[in-house]
This record gives structure tokens, C-alpha cells and sequence, in this order.
């Protein structure tokens, strides 16, 4: 049986003023449990809590009751108090009969009648309160970057200059990700290498940071502070610590008929490549579907020619663990395809390209060299035509189109069609458009420049139809100003393609448990005071892998998800919220409904023995609960059929109890 | 035999993030609504076990209402999706044992809305205290 | 902007379109083969009956220029379907002019094997009110 003291708050007139607090001291007395009650002026000020210390000692009370404010308000400062006396924190209740009762009744009576109540249901609460303690789990000071774009870049760098080690898992040979293959960025027009090669570099530099490139995560197991990851390391057939980067096996190589990811397959490269001359980390990597050493043992050119010896054919898949405390998601985003828009004719003409592939086609170190020609007969284009929102802001058909604004095609299709106007005066460039979205530091004024200073001709309306014939493309669109439908006989069109998030991505959300939306753009864990979390604890989003995003927003939100790593990984110890749930294992019977539930993947299941009445052992399923993970929201506790799952804090006793005071 | 004034006893269930701070705010602003609402407070809407609506019908509760986060707010993310569910399942068996659709209600409320919690429940309260007592799964044992 | 309610309505109602889906990007009149022979476009043709500015697409010739091709359909990223709302109008045109010209007891008497029934239903759909 609990001995618990009753606390009765006046607030000065606040409660006092509706509510005789003098009657519900008295009332509360009689309740089962109550050993001591009282009133007082201001319970909260020092002297209320040196009250209540002193009934502590005095009469040995194993639980409070304060009828006061909200325990919004107050529920903290009353727990220290009782800590301080003794007392479990977690053995203090508040009954709430200022804002859900003095202020919001009039009279005496109906005022004083409902706090004798609220009082009961905080005394029958407390009478089944059971002392908590918060659990602790280590914290593992190494960070995970998933993804080597400018995001992961820049959360990595971020991370590792506040002294904490980070690794940074890259699907490709090189990092750099998308920014590597871009020209010049908006509004500024800096040259994107020019900016980002540095950062590779540093990221190559920097001693707290490893590079796992051409890898993959492989599996994830753990929660915050205490991640087990498996990266596999694809064999890329060159030792790595050896390669030099000097290029020699790349001139050798007789296979040079592969298309070139890099610049889109627009040219060609060797079975052996290091992507661009700028690639962190600067080595050479095999294509094993490419190379006729690999596929049939015939060649070797490679390895001959290789002064380091690096070249090792034999070279297998590898899988690294490492322990994390944070992982951190960038995993980027990917132009959706085009094949689907067959009124565009982007498979019928090699001169229908997408603006990524226009970024390469006019990049100094593009198959082109920079200069602006025609794939199909590399002649020089004088009429183009840029057509926006092609897949964006579409929900006719999802397989086809994505129903959000892709956000970053408005800019940088003015960007095209203003360097294209600076460097090709005689070129004539029209930008179909729906709206002209800029809202960004400098953007509006930015595209502005590109119709009033650079001629562009803007049209509001849509292309209908790309027809490719002889060598021109006869594009139909529409001019809903002018009320006119045009016909351009354009040389190049290039198609502002919507954007989606990296195939990567779902897999991975599997392996972290963290959440998608339907376009498996990860969830945040709250739209706008939570952006850069992920809503299961440990897990952070930085990138275009959240939501569309240029670059200055991805740089400052990588440095925000860095800033929130860098704060767990402070911590020595995690400290959790003790009113969790927990699963009483003799009542489980491994159904997996509260796992289902679950939004923190804080349940799993082990198989236990448990020793049988009639002397038998058994091997059963049961839940058990990360304590680090369980945020206590309590959906499991309902879904179980069996009752065995129960909340710490708030347990279906308790709440019953409560329920029982309030109707008797 | 002087006749009691008849009141409803209402059971209110309010999550800690939202509704419980929006009922806070009806008090800050001096929002009046009936006494014969009393507020319990659950972590997360989610945490309402049917068990307990039930319990409350027994012990003679006129009305039972969840407030919770609006959808797509809630703190713990989908936990008030959840009660949306369960609640329309649990209400549907409920009015099929008799109990007027009227005395069960889940509603959304936020932080920042104290009017909208202040005139719910007088909403509620007036609706429920025009159907009358609730006697249908009384249980006079629990009563001392 | 609330002149045509009725009219709109029934038009909503036969085309079963939606028009307030329409994000306004042209694509239906820039990839209509028939454009230039209507004096009001697809696009035109789905803001005029969301204003309720329905009377003049009545009496309008560019009604019968609509050949139904469904490129605009096929085309809509909102799928808006205006060659639906076209037909709408079309047919209730018809069927002010026309009132009831085939009511539901003349149609036992069309019934023989050489006709399609969807011909006979579509007809119903299109003389009666």
C-alpha cells in the first residue's frame, strides 16, 4: 500500500477563487492510501516545495498527489522536488484543477465537486505508480554518411570537423555525386567543379574521414548510438592503395566501346576508368561486364601496363563492419526517365535530350568539350527549345509522371537558356513553361536577366508534340497568352525532367526502419520543426533523399543534419524517457501485432526458453522492446490481444483507475 | 423526493501533445464548458485501449470522447491514425449494443486551438445530455 | 461568376470531369490536331465552363470541329480529359434542341439483330433528357 500526501495549490486566487481548496484537502483524505493532506498558497514556490519535503520525511510518503496547474507547467518542477526528498520522481501526479478546472467553471460549488474528483483520479493513479528509471545506452562516436553527393560531403566534413570520425559509403567509383556533372550553378553562375572539387578534396584529406566508393550497406542492425552496419566493398579488380591514378591502364584498354555513365552514355569510355579527372578517390575501377579479361580470361593489357602493380584480377567482394552511433541518409536523387513520353520523342531523336544531359553537352569537359552541338550530327543548334514540368506535377498516370514540383528545373532551365544566349548570340531559345517558380535568394531576378537581358523568349504554355524531320524537330505547342497554337522548327529540345529519389533509397529505408512517403522520399520527423531527422531516433536526412532541393538548400540542410549528429554523438549516454512500453513475456504469444504498429521499429522478437508447470522447458517467441527506441506512444498496447503489452507511466491499470474515479 | 438535477458524466481522453495543451489553452483564455467533463491524459490518443471506453460505460459515464492530434500532426507520427481506425470499428460495435452514436466521438484538436476544445465539449456535452442517462451497460455492481 | 450553375452542373455531371484539376498548362490545345479551326481551344473550353462563361461555347462551331481524337486525354498531366467536357457540351446542346426524341418505350420497338446495342444506348444518352 502506498502512502501518499496530497498537495492542494491555491495559484493565489486562480484556483482558491473558484475552487475551496480548504474542502478537497479535506475530501482527498479519506481516499484510499492518503496518509497526509494539505493546502498552501503557492505550491510551486520554495517554501510549497519545502512543504512537501518535509511531509515526505515526516510521514514516511511513499507517493504526491499535487492538485495545481497543468503538468505542462509544473509536472518537472514537482518531480525534483520529490527527487530531491527521496523519492522516486516518477511518484508524483498532478491533478489539473487551474486550466481544466478553476478557469474554465464559474461557480463554487460545480468548481470545488469537479476538483475532488480530478484529485481522486490523480490519487487511485498514484496508488499503482511504480518507481521508473530511465535507461542508458552507450553512444558509439562514429557517424555513417550514406550517399557521397555535395550532401554527404558536407555533412561528413561538417561531422568530422567537430572531431567526431566519419565514413562515407559512395554506391559509385568516385564521390561528387550529381554537382560533379554539372557546368555552372544559379544564381551565381560559379562552375560547379570549381566549387565542389575542393570539398572532395578535403573530404580526401581529412584524417577523420574514410571513403568507402563503389560500396554498398549491406545490412543494418542496431538502433541510436549502437548501429551494426555491413558495408560491402564491390570488388572494383585495383587495389586502392596502390593506384597511383596515373591513366596508363586506361590508354591501353582495347574495349572502348562502353557507353559513359558519366556523361550519360552521350560518349564512350574503357572497360577501365576512373570516371573524371578530378574523381575522389582518384583510382581506377574495372567494369566486370566490360572487360574481356574478366569475362573470358583474354587480354591483361591492363596489369601490364601497370608500373604500380595494382591490377588484381582475383580481387573479391569484401564486407566491413563497423559499429556507428548515427547514420545519415544522402542518398540523392535521379532524373525519371523519359521513356514513357513518347510525345516528346525522346527514343525517336538523339536531339531530344534531358537538361542533365544538356549540363554535359555544354561542360569544358563534356564529350563535347564544351562546346554546344547537336548529338545527332554535331552541328551547331540555332533554334532550341526547352520544355518544362516534362513528368513533374503530373498525376495522370503514376508509372509516368510524379505529382510534386521537382522544384529545381525553373532555374536552371533559365540558367541554360541565358548561357546559352551569352555564348551563342544567333541562337534563338524558347522556354515552354506552366509557372515560373523562384522563390530563392537572387532567383527571380536571376531568370529576369535571361528574358530582359539575354532575349530568351518565355511562353506561357506546353509543347504538345515533338516530331522529328529530316534533320529539324517540329515542335507543337501552344501559346495560352497569345491564345495561339506555334510551330517551331527547333534543332535541339532539351526536356526539364522531373526528379526522383535514388532506387537505393527504399531498400535502405527498409534496412533503417525509417519512413518513406509514397514518392519514397524519406519522412522527416516533424515538416517543420524536425526537417533534418528522421522520425526513428539515430537516423538523419541530408539532400535531395528528404524532398527536391537545389544546392544552396542541401548545403544547409547537410549542416543542419550534422549540427543534430554531432549533438548525439556529444553524449557519452543516452538517457532515455522511462514511461516506455514492455511486454510481459508470459503473456506473448509472438503474434507480431505490436511490432506491426510500431512507428520506431522499437519491437522485436527472441526466441526464449521458459520453463513449463509441469517441469518441461519451451522454446517461445516474445516481443521485447528497445528501451532506446520506444518513444512510449502506446499504439503497441492496444494492438496486442493478450494484454501483454503495457505502457510504463501510463499502464491500462492506471488509466482503468482513473476511469474508475471519474464515474464512481 | 426532490429530483436531482440530471448531469452527464462525460469521460474525456486527451493525448499530452495536442488536445491536453489545447484544453490548457481553453483555460488560459477563460473558455468556459461543462464541469461534467472531466480529461484524462494519455500520451498519444493511440494509448486508448477500448477497454477503457468500455470500463467507462460500465461505471456509468454518459458519454465518451478522444481528442487527439489532427491527422498528420501526431507527435509519434501515425498514432492518431491508428485511433481513427479503431475508434470506428469499436463505435460501430458499440451502437449495434445500443449506445446512441451521439456519446462517442473522436475529434481533433491542436495546441492552438483552446476555442475549438472549449466549444467541442460543449458540443458534445449538450448532445449527450440530450439523450439522457446511459444505462445500457451499467453495471450496478461497481457502483458502492 | 455564379451564372450557369445548372448548365455547368450537367456538364460536370455527363463529362464526369473535374476542371478545377486543371493546372493550366496548355498542353491539351498544344497538341490538338484541330486548333486552328476552332475559334475556342481545349484549354479554353475547360476554364470557360469552371467560370460558368458556357453560352458562348454553345452556340460556337468549334464544338463540331472537335474530332475526338482524345490526344488531349491522352496528353493531360491532370488528367482533366477536356475532350470530355467537349462532348458534354455538345450533347447538351442536343439535347436542349432536340427534347425527348427517344423515350424509353420506342426502344423495344429499334431492337432487331443487325443493330449494335451500343448504338441504341449511346442514342438514349444523347436524345433524351
Amino acid at each position: 500500500m502506498q502512502r501518499i500526501g496530497v498537495f492542494v495549490c491555491w495559484c493565489g486566487s486562480n484556483i482558491a477563487g473558484t475552487v475551496d481548496v480548504v474542502a478537497v484537502a479535506e475530501a482527498l483524505k479519506n481516499e484510499p492510501g492518503v496518509v497526509f493532506s494539505t493546502n498552501y498558497q503557492y505550491m510551486c514556490s520554495q517554501a510549497g516545495q519545502d512543504m512537501i519535503k518535509q511531509a515526505v520525511a515526516e510521514h514516511k510518503l511513499t507517493g504526491i498527489v499535487v492538485c495545481s496547474c497543468s503538468p505542462r507547467m509544473h509536472e518537472a518542477t514537482f518531480r525534483k522536488t520529490a527527487a530531491a526528498a527521496g523519492l522516486n520522481p516518477y511518484m508524483v501526479e498532478i491533478a489539473n484543477i487551474r486550466e481544466q478546472c478553476s478557469w474554465v467553471h464559474k461557480d463554487m460549488v460545480t468548481g470545488t465537486e469537479k476538483a475532488i474528483i480530478l484529485g481522486k483520479a490523480a490519487v487511485a493513479k498514484v496508488n499503482l505508480n511504480a518507481p521508473l528509471t530511465p535507461g542508458e545506452s552507450p553512444v558509439t562516436k562514429r557517424a555513417l554518411v550514406i550517399g557521397g553527393g555535395i550532401a554527404g560531403i558536407q555533412t561528413a566534413l561538417d561531422i568530422a570537423d567537430a572531431g567526431f570520425p566519419v565514413d562515407i559509403v559512395e554506391k559509385l567509383p568516385t564521390i561528387g555525386g550529381k554537382m560533379a556533372q554539372l557546368d555552372k550553378t544559379f544564381p551565381t553562375l560559379d562552375c560547379a567543379a570549381c566549387i565542389l572539387t575542393p570539398k572532395m578534396v578535403d573530404v580526401a584529406q581529412n584524417d577523420k574521414i574514410r571513403i568507402f566508393s563503389y560500396s554498398e550497406v549491406a545490412e543494418i542492425k542496431g538502433f541510436v548510438g549502437n548501429f551494426d552496419v555491413k558495408i560491402k566493398k564491390k570488388a572494383r579488380y585495383v587495389n586502392e592503395d596502390i593506384c597511383t591514378g596515373c591513366g596508363a591502364c586506361v590508354e591501353k584498354c582495347p574495349m572502348k566501346k562502353v557507353p559513359n555513365e558519366f556523361n550519360l552514355g552521350m560518349d564512350n569510355r574503357h572497360a577501365i576508368y576512373i570516371p573524371f579527372a578530378q574523381a575522389v578517390p582518384k583510382v581506377a575501377t574495372i567494369d566486370p561486364n566490360a572487360c574481356n579479361m574478366l569475362k573470358n580470361g583474354k587480354c591483361g593489357l591492363c596489369a601490364k601496363v601497370c608500373a604500380a602493380g595494382a591490377i588484381d584480377y582475383k580481387q573479391k567482394d569484401q564486407i566491413i563492419e563497423e559499429k556507428y552511433g548515427a547514420i545519415v541518409v544522402a542518398t540523392g536523387f535521379n532524373p525519371i526517365s523519359m521513356d514513357k513520353f513518347d510525345e516528346f520523342a525522346y527514343n525517336q531523336s538523339k536531339d531530344v535530350i534531358t537538361s542533365l544531359e544538356f549540363e554535359r553537352l555544354t561542360n569544358a569537359a563534356g564529350p563535347t568539350a564544351g562546346k554546344l552541338l547537336r548529338p545527332s550530327d554535331l552541328e551547331h543548334p540555332h533554334t532550341i527549345v526547352f520544355v518544362q514540368c516534362v513528368g513533374s506535377r503530373c498525376d495522370s498516370c503514376a508509372e509516368k509522371g510524379k505529382e510534386y514540383c521537382s522544384k529545381i528545373c525553373c532555374m536552371y532551365t533559365a540558367k541554360h537558356a541565358m548561357l546559352t544566349r551569352d555564348k551563342y548570340p544567333d541562337t534563338e531559345v524558347y522556354v515552354f513553361y506552366i509557372d515560373v517558380r523562384t522563390p530563392g535568394k537572387n532567383f527571380d531576378e536571376f531568370y529576369r536577366r535571361a528574358v530582359e537581358e539575354y532575349g530568351v523568349h518565355y511562353i506561357k504554355g506546353m509543347v504538345g508534340k515533338v516530331t522529328p524531320e529530316g534533320k529539324k524537330l517540329k515542335v507543337q505547342a501552344s501559346d495560352l497568352i497569345a491564345n495561339k497554337q506555334l510551330h517551331i522548327d527547333a534543332d535541339l529540345v532539351v526536356l526539364a525532367a522531373a526528379i526522383e529519389p535514388d532506387k537505393t533509397a527504399r531498400p535502405l529505408a527498409t534496412m533503417l526502419t525509417a519512413s518513406m512517403d509514397t514518392n519514397d522520399f524519406f519522412t522527416e520527423a516533424h515538416p517543420k520543426l524536425r526537417p533534418v531527422e528522421s522520425p526513428t531516433a539515430g537516423v538523419f536526412l541530408s539532400g535531395a533523399c528528404q524532398g527536391p532541393k537545389d544546392i544552396p538548400e542541401t548545403v544547409s540542410q547537410a549542416g543542419a543534419a550534422a549540427s543534430k549528429v554531432i549533438g548525439l554523438l556529444a553524449k557519452d549516454k543516452l538517457t532515455g524517457n522511462p514511461c516506455i512500453a514492455s511486454s510481459n513475456e508470459l503473456m506473448c504469444n509472438g503474434c507480431s501485432a505490436c511490432e506491426k504498429v510500431c512507428p520506431y521499429g522499437a519491437i522485436t522478437y527472441e526466441n526464449k526458453e521458459f520453463r513449463m508447470p509441469d517441469r518441461t522447458t519451451k522454446i517461445r517467441r516474445v516481443a521485447s522492446v528497445n528501451p532506446a527506441v520506444c518513444q512510449g506512444c502506446g499504439a503497441c498496447t492496444v494492438a496486442c490481444p493478450s494484454g501483454a503489452m503495457d505502457l510504463r507511466g501510463f499502464s491500462s491499470a492506471q488509466i482503468m483507475a482513473e476511469v474508475d474515479a471519474i464515474c464512481k | 423526493m426532490q429530483v436531482k438535477e440530471y448531469k452527464p458524466l462525460i469521460v474525456a481522453f486527451c493525448c499530452n501533445w495536442c488536445s491536453y495543451a489545447g484544453a490548457d489553452l481553453a483555460g488560459n483564455n477563460r473558455l468556459n464548458y461543462p464541469a461534467d467533463v472531466k480529461i484524462i491524459r494519455v500520451p498519444c490518443s493511440c494509448r486508448v485501449n477500448p477497454m477503457f471506453i468500455l470500463r467507462a460505460f460500465q461505471r456509468g459515464a454518459d458519454g465518451v470522447i478522444i481528442c487527439g492530434c489532427h491527422p498528420g500532426d501526431c507527435h509519434y507520427t501515425s498514432g492518431n491514425y491508428y485511433t481513427r481506425r479503431r475508434m470506428a470499428a469499436l463505435f460501430s460495435m458499440l451502437d449495434y449494443l445500443g449506445i446512441e452514436r451521439e456519446r462517442t466521438r473522436v475529434e481533433w484538436v491542436s495546441a492552438a486551438e483552446g476555442a475549438k476544445f472549449a466549444a467541442t465539449m460543449n458540443d458534445f456535452a449538450e448532445k449527450v445530455a440530450a439523450l439522457g442517462e446511459n444505462k445500457r451497460l451499467e453495471d450496478l455492481r461497481c457502483k458502492r | 461568376m455564379h451564372k450557369n450553375d445548372n448548365l455547368k452542373a450537367e456538364i460536370l455531371r455527363i463529362s464526369g470531369v473535374n476542371p478545377k484539376k486543371c493546372m493550366k498548362c496548355g498542353k491539351c490545345s498544344a497538341t490538338c490536331p484541330a486548333f486552328d479551326e476552332m475559334e475556342y481551344h481545349p484549354h479554353q473550353f475547360v476554364s470557360m465552363i469552371e467560370n460558368g462563361d458556357i453560352e458562348p461555347l454553345l452556340n460556337s462551331e468549334s464544338l463540331y470541329r472537335c474530332l475526338s481524337c482524345f490526344a488531349c486525354i491522352e496528353r493531360c498531366p491532370r488528367s482533366v480529359e477536356p475532350a470530355k467536357l467537349i462532348e458534354a457540351v455538345r450533347l447538351s446542346v442536343i439535347r436542349k434542341q432536340g427534347a425527348n426524341r427517344l423515350s424509353a418505350d420506342d426502344i423495344p420497338t429499334m431492337i432487331d439483330e443487325d443493330t449494335p446495342q451500343q448504338a441504341i444506348v449511346s442514342a438514349f444518352r444523347k436524345y433524351s433528357k
